[in-house]
């Protein structure tokens, strides 16, 4: 109550709590979707193309390896959707937004797609590399950890009936697996490891070659627009039908849209 | 402060040992679960000591699960939870309490009858040693992180399996680390690294898992 009261006099929290109620958050995001979404569909239509026909045949992969401009973007989105829900829930605990609950309860879905998408993914291009679907290899079962995490959210959203409870149980969920992921992360990465090492973060110079590089970063940042785009939509249902009662929403469906 | 933790601990001790079947049943689905796999997979001896380690400390989860429903549930049904949650003193702390005898009530006599599990899983004096400190260890770790889980499931009406699905995947440290020592002291290799890792992991989660259980209790009663 205290962090609210203090920081609704703060001119800076004034101005993102104004942003941030349901009516001017519906205004303006109406606005951003058809730009995220239609940004979206050019980079994954360029990104897709230039990864599989413009780059190059990998020496030691052929053409299998084409598989990773779909799943690494969906592995980095799954991990970067799961931080984006703590992040976004512990706003909404602290300083009682809202509409940060609704875009964490919103991401979850997208997030446990998208882990979904790399594990399926993963698997595909498994089966020819390493002669198997599955294998127990660290970073697969750290990624099915996280897809069991989402689930876990997602069920206990389901469960809690009052909405508000719901959002806050979760965002303190979700808080407890982010602090726990990487713990989880590096035991499962000690415990085994068979998947090749990172290519594109390690701090000195990437071991991807750049004409593989570049689609790659652009499916990741269209992948980054679909999400946003999204997670956007879903957030405006779930405002629309919180807000049901208040004037503002029952205008807008006077007025026909 | 002090005196409320105490008073709390000794209050929730007299209770379990009251209704002693809260002490019994975990322990006993702890026996029987690993009873279940040398009938399923094979008694051979060799098969037995590679899988016994990972069998028992699936075992000593499932049963730490399945007994967090003592933790808060009565408390929270006769409205005990509610005066502790407006009480003076923190929260946190009282929750620390009744973790710890959560942990005493079922962890414990899981510790004390784990040499006997090892012994019919053919682990040998080593591996049984090092079982026992990775318990000790570890199972109140569990407790630890299956409250937050329960505080948030607490007020459900049916929170068992939502609470297996919120609890497990945050267990896998755990057993990876406690089940690979019981394994690495078989073979004769160092478990220090191990060891540390579980001790470190239980500080942590002492100091900040009844921060969280906290605040889950309070979303859960509200």
């Amino acid at each position: 109550m205290n962090a609210v009261t203090k920081a609704k006099t703060n001119p800076v929290m004034k101005f993102i709590y104004h942003f941030a109620s349901p009516k001017h958050f519906y205004r303006i995001s109406g606005k951003l979707v058809p730009w995220f979404g239609w940004l979206a569909v050019i980079l994954l239509i360029i990104g897709s193309i230039d990864g599989l026909f413009v780059a190059p045949v990998d020496y030691q992969q052929g053409d299998s390896y084409r598989i990773i401009f779909i799943h690494v973007p969906a592995a980095w989105m799954s991990m970067f959707i799961y931080m984006v829900m703590a992040v976004s829930g512990a706003i909404g605990l602290i300083w009682k937004i809202k509409l940060a609950d609704v875009v964490a309860s919103s991401s979850a879905p997208i997030g446990a797609a998208f882990t979904f998408l790399a594990l399926v993914t993963g698997a595909i291009w498994g089966k020819p590399m390493w002669g198997a679907w599955w294998v127990w290899d660290a970073r697969l079962t750290a990624e099915l950890i996280l897809l069991f995490l989402y689930l876990g959210f997602m069920a206990l959203e389901a469960a809690i009936e009052d909405p508000r409870a719901a959002a806050r149980a979760c965002a303190i969920l979700a808080i407890v697996g982010v602090v726990n992921i990487p713990i989880i992360h590096y035991s499962v990465e000690w415990w085994n490891t068979l998947h090749q090492g990172a290519t594109v973060t390690k701090f000195d110079k990437p071991s991807i070659h750049i004409s593989m590089l570049i689609p790659l970063l652009i499916m990741a940042v269209g992948f980054k627009l679909y999400y946003a785009a999204v997670v956007l939509v879903r957030a405006r249902n779930k405002v629309l039908y919180a807000e049901q009662n208040n004037r503002w929403v029952k205008d807008l469906v006077k007025s026909g849209c | 402060m002090y005196n409320a933790f105490f008073s709390l601990i000794k209050r929730d001790l007299r209770m379990a040992f009251r209704h002693k079947s809260e002490i019994l049943n975990p322990l006993f689905f702890f026996v029987i679960v690993v009873t279940l796999f040398p009938l399923g997979i094979s008694p051979d001896k060799h098969i037995l000591a590679e899988i016994g380690p990972g069998i028992i400390w699936v075992a000593a989860l499932l049963a730490a699960m399945l007994s967090l429903d003592s933790l808060f549930r009565s408390d929270y049904e006769d409205g005990t939870l509610e005066l502790m949650l407006l009480s003076e003193h923190p929260l946190s702390v009282l929750v620390l309490a009744k973790i710890i005898v959560h942990w005493l009530v079922t962890g414990f006599p899981i510790i004390v009858f784990s040499p006997l599990l090892g012994t019919v899983m053919f682990l040998n004096g080593e591996a049984i040693e090092t079982l026992m400190i990775t318990l000790l260890l570890g199972t109140p770790i569990l407790s630890l992180i299956g409250a937050i889980g329960m505080a948030l499931v607490v007020a459900l009406k049916r929170g068992g399996m939502l609470l297996s699905l919120l609890v497990l995947p945050l267990y896998i440290p755990v057993l990876i680390f406690s089940s690979n020592a019981v394994g690495s002291s078989m073979a004769g290799l160092s478990i220090s690294g191990q060891l540390y890792f579980l001790a470190a992991f239980l500080i942590f989660c002492i100091t900040l898992a009844p921060i969280a259980t906290s605040a889950a209790l309070r979303v859960s009663l509200e």
